[in-house]
């Protein structure tokens, strides 16, 4: 499959009065069309402005973003313009999401609207096709954000963000606002979509049975740093580097006669205003030594699975690749 | 909550008629293990406004046994809330009104206790844990005060006395007593329900409420925080009302369950039982409708339709209009059966199973 969008040092730092936040801190990764790359990390790891960064919500600070060969972050602003359309984002809080003053038509329309790409009467068959699409009834065109439960709200998101017909859509944790039954509905929708209409996703979340279930690849980021890619049921049978570990081991499980012991991580976590180089979550690792505080690279251990931790070998017993 | 009055120094004994709380406390913890702490006995609880009626507890009831955890599981809106604020009687009213019911603590009801015996309850007998660590906390204050504050309200010590006990506290839930004089904002979340924990534990409850304590904070924080919920409540035998909507915590710290919808307590049972077979067809769809962490589906089978409006609830079954075994006697008033082995379910299927029938409005035994 062709790859569709591959980011190479991407850097999104912000400037705050204490110094420098490193948000999304020289993070690389491919993701091929048609494809989920699911984003992994607790609060602040940076999956939301890596996926902002991405669209060019945010401009990023460093590195390339190259989407169907080009580099977007070199791109002008009329160039980019018309790039725009082709990536979309669904936003996390579908109350705070859509404008309270404005009717569902009026939220999917506005796109279309200022694009300039479609006459008035192409863009009220479009609203009405899409708002089918997404499975609102067309008797709710007129209603307002308030009038709708979340799950209803949410699926307007969806709609405003496939009403230019985009090729990639982020969506930054979609689903976490909303209860686990209509959960389920909007993962099913947004699965549904990606086959009809071959959508690449970047799914954000901190859910990792959500994440598991609609992703074909996961990166976990921890502190802006990408600590592990690799492809979706892998790295749940075999994680590999100790932040994901200890991310899988904390997970209450549902199933009663799994009911595993956690492994202990100690304190909380460091900040990432003017971090130090190295392994961000050296701090609070268990196989922390000095040579951790050295840059990491992301080096791939098995097939297709990439791990950012100068111990990893060691710590899950795989052997260096034999020199041919 | 009701304004908490300050006092200084020693306790008048006008409260003499009240037994001195602290020095039974620890011994009945320890002895009254497995005996009857808390029995909510068909509540009833609607909010009133000046256009409608929202029925929110419909026909509640539920008993819970010293050490013991109950987890309350259910969606948005459903009525878990409602229910544990009922217990402390801080719901406001109005526009909460509560329209039948008991709620015995300890032997007594709570629902016809005055101000003045609420209070000692609260903080000292009951506490609760809210949600939203961010907000649960004085910002002007700092938190070993508030710690404090509740070893000076209920057991009437010196300040003094009550900073070396808050100290202790702090401690217990893996805060340095260095940080005792620090404000709420230059902690973390996980931190700051932390010190929440401290504070509601402070004065050994009998009971802790806790309304989804860990939902705001991280995953790896969560689990933190449970544990920690759990080594107090094994320290001091603290029995606990677990309010949540994710069934891994529910299998992670609770003796029983019972699932709620549309005000109704629809499914009951011990853990095991409620996991293991799920009886009521909403909660087999809460249990299909999560995406697994093992196995792998194609596709997430959601519940179809919304939670029923509460300001117009359908007779009989409030699932009626989502479950695929719908039938006409499902408008009809459904009981709570009760099966051998006590697991309990409010649904027509199970008529022949149970054993037990109970009629609508009455207490299961």
């Amino acid at each position: 499959m062709a790859v569709l969008l591959e980011v190479n040092h991407l850097k999104k730092y912000f400037s705050t009065p204490k110094g420098q936040l490193h948000a999304v801190d020289d993070v690389s990764f491919k993701i091929e069309e048609g494809t989920t790359m699911g984003v992994v990390g607790e609060s602040g790891c940076g999956k939301s402005t890596l996926g902002r960064t991405l669209i060019h919500l945010l401009e990023s600070t460093d590195g390339q973003i190259i989407y169907r060969g080009k580099d977007i972050t070199k791109l002008d602003k009329r160039a980019l313009g018309k790039m725009r359309h082709k990536m979309q984002i669904i936003f996390q809080d579908p109350n705070s999401s859509l404008d309270p003053r404005k009717t569902i038509e009026s939220t999917i329309r506005e796109p279309m609207k200022i694009s300039k790409r479609y006459t008035k009467d192409e863009i009220s068959k479009r609203v009405d096709e899409i708002m089918e699409l997404v499975g609102i009834d067309r008797r709710m065109r007129r209603a307002y954000p308030h009038e709708l439960d979340g799950g209803r709200r949410q699926r307007v998101g969806i709609a405003r963000a496939l009403a230019m017909s985009p090729e990639f859509i982020v969506c930054d944790e979609p689903v976490s606002a909303l209860d686990v039954s209509i959960q389920a509905q909007i993962l099913n929708l947004l699965q549904d979509l990606q086959e009809e209409r071959k959508l690449t996703y970047l799914f954000v979340t901190h859910d990792m049975s959500v994440v598991r279930h609609l992703s074909d690849n996961i990166c976990v980021m921890y502190l802006g740093q990408m600590t592990e890619i690799s492809p979706s049921k892998e790295i749940f049978q075999t994680p590999l580097h100790p932040y994901t570990q200890i991310l899988l081991s904390a997970i209450p499980s549902t199933d009663l006669n799994d009911q595993k012991a956690r492994i202990v991580t100690k304190g909380e976590i460091t900040s990432p205003i003017n971090p130090k180089p190295g392994c961000r979550f050296a701090a609070r690792c268990a196989y922390y030594r000095p040579e951790c505080e050295a840059p990491q690279q992301l080096e791939e251990l098995l097939p297709n699975h990439f791990v950012a931790c100068c111990r990893a070998r060691e710590i899950n017993a795989i052997s260096a690749p034999t020199l041919v | 909550m009701e304004n908490v009055e300050r006092r200084r120094g020693r306790r008048s004994d006008k409260s003499a008629s009240l037994p001195d709380k602290h020095a039974e406390v620890i011994v009945d913890h320890v002895d009254k293990r497995g005996q009857l702490l808390l029995s909510v006995k068909d509540i009833e609880i609607c909010y009133e406004t000046k256009d409608e009626v929202v029925k929110a507890v419909n026909g509640v009831s539920f008993d819970l046994n010293y050490g013991e955890t109950i987890g309350l599981v259910g969606e948005t809106g459903a009525g878990k809330t409602t229910i544990a604020r009922s217990i402390l009687r801080i719901l406001p009213t109005p526009p909460a009104k509560f329209m039948s019911g008991e709620i015995y603590f300890d032997g007594q009801d709570l629902c016809t206790m005055n101000d003045e015996e609420m209070r000692h309850i609260r903080g000292n007998r009951i506490s609760m844990v809210f949600q939203d660590p961010m907000t649960a906390l004085n910002p002007v204050k700092r938190v070993g005060w508030q710690i404090s504050e509740g070893f000076r309200y209920h057991e009437g010590v010196s300040q003094s006395v009550a900073d070396k006990k808050a100290h202790k506290m702090l401690e217990l839930v893996g805060i340095s007593g260095d940080r005792f004089r620090e404000y709420p904002h230059q902690f973390s979340g996980g931190m700051k329900q932390r010190v929440i924990l401290a504070m509601a534990l402070a004065c050994n409850p009998d009971l802790l409420i806790a309304d989804e304590p860990t939902s705001a904070l991280d995953v790896t924080i969560q689990a933190q925080i449970l544990e920690l919920i759990a080594e107090l409540q094994q320290k001091k035998n603290t029995a606990m009302i677990m309010i949540t909507h994710d069934f891994g915590v529910v299998a992670k710290t609770c003796n029983n369950v019972g699932v709620v919808y549309a005000g109704e307590i629809i499914e009951y049972g011990t853990v095991n039982q409620v996991f293991e077979r799920p009886m009521h067809p909403y909660t087999q769809g809460l249990f299909d409708a999560i995406p697994s962490m093992s196995s792998d589906v194609d596709r997430l089978s959601p519940i179809l339709g919304a939670p029923p409006d509460p300001t117009k609830l359908p007779q009989g079954c409030k699932f009626q209009k989502r479950c695929k075994h719908f039938d006409t006697h499902c408008r009809e008033e459904i009981p709570t059966y009760k099966m051998a082995d006590g697991h309990q379910c409010k649904c027509k299927l199970y008529a022949s199973e149970a054993v037990l029938e109970n009629e609508p409005q009455t207490v299961p035994e």
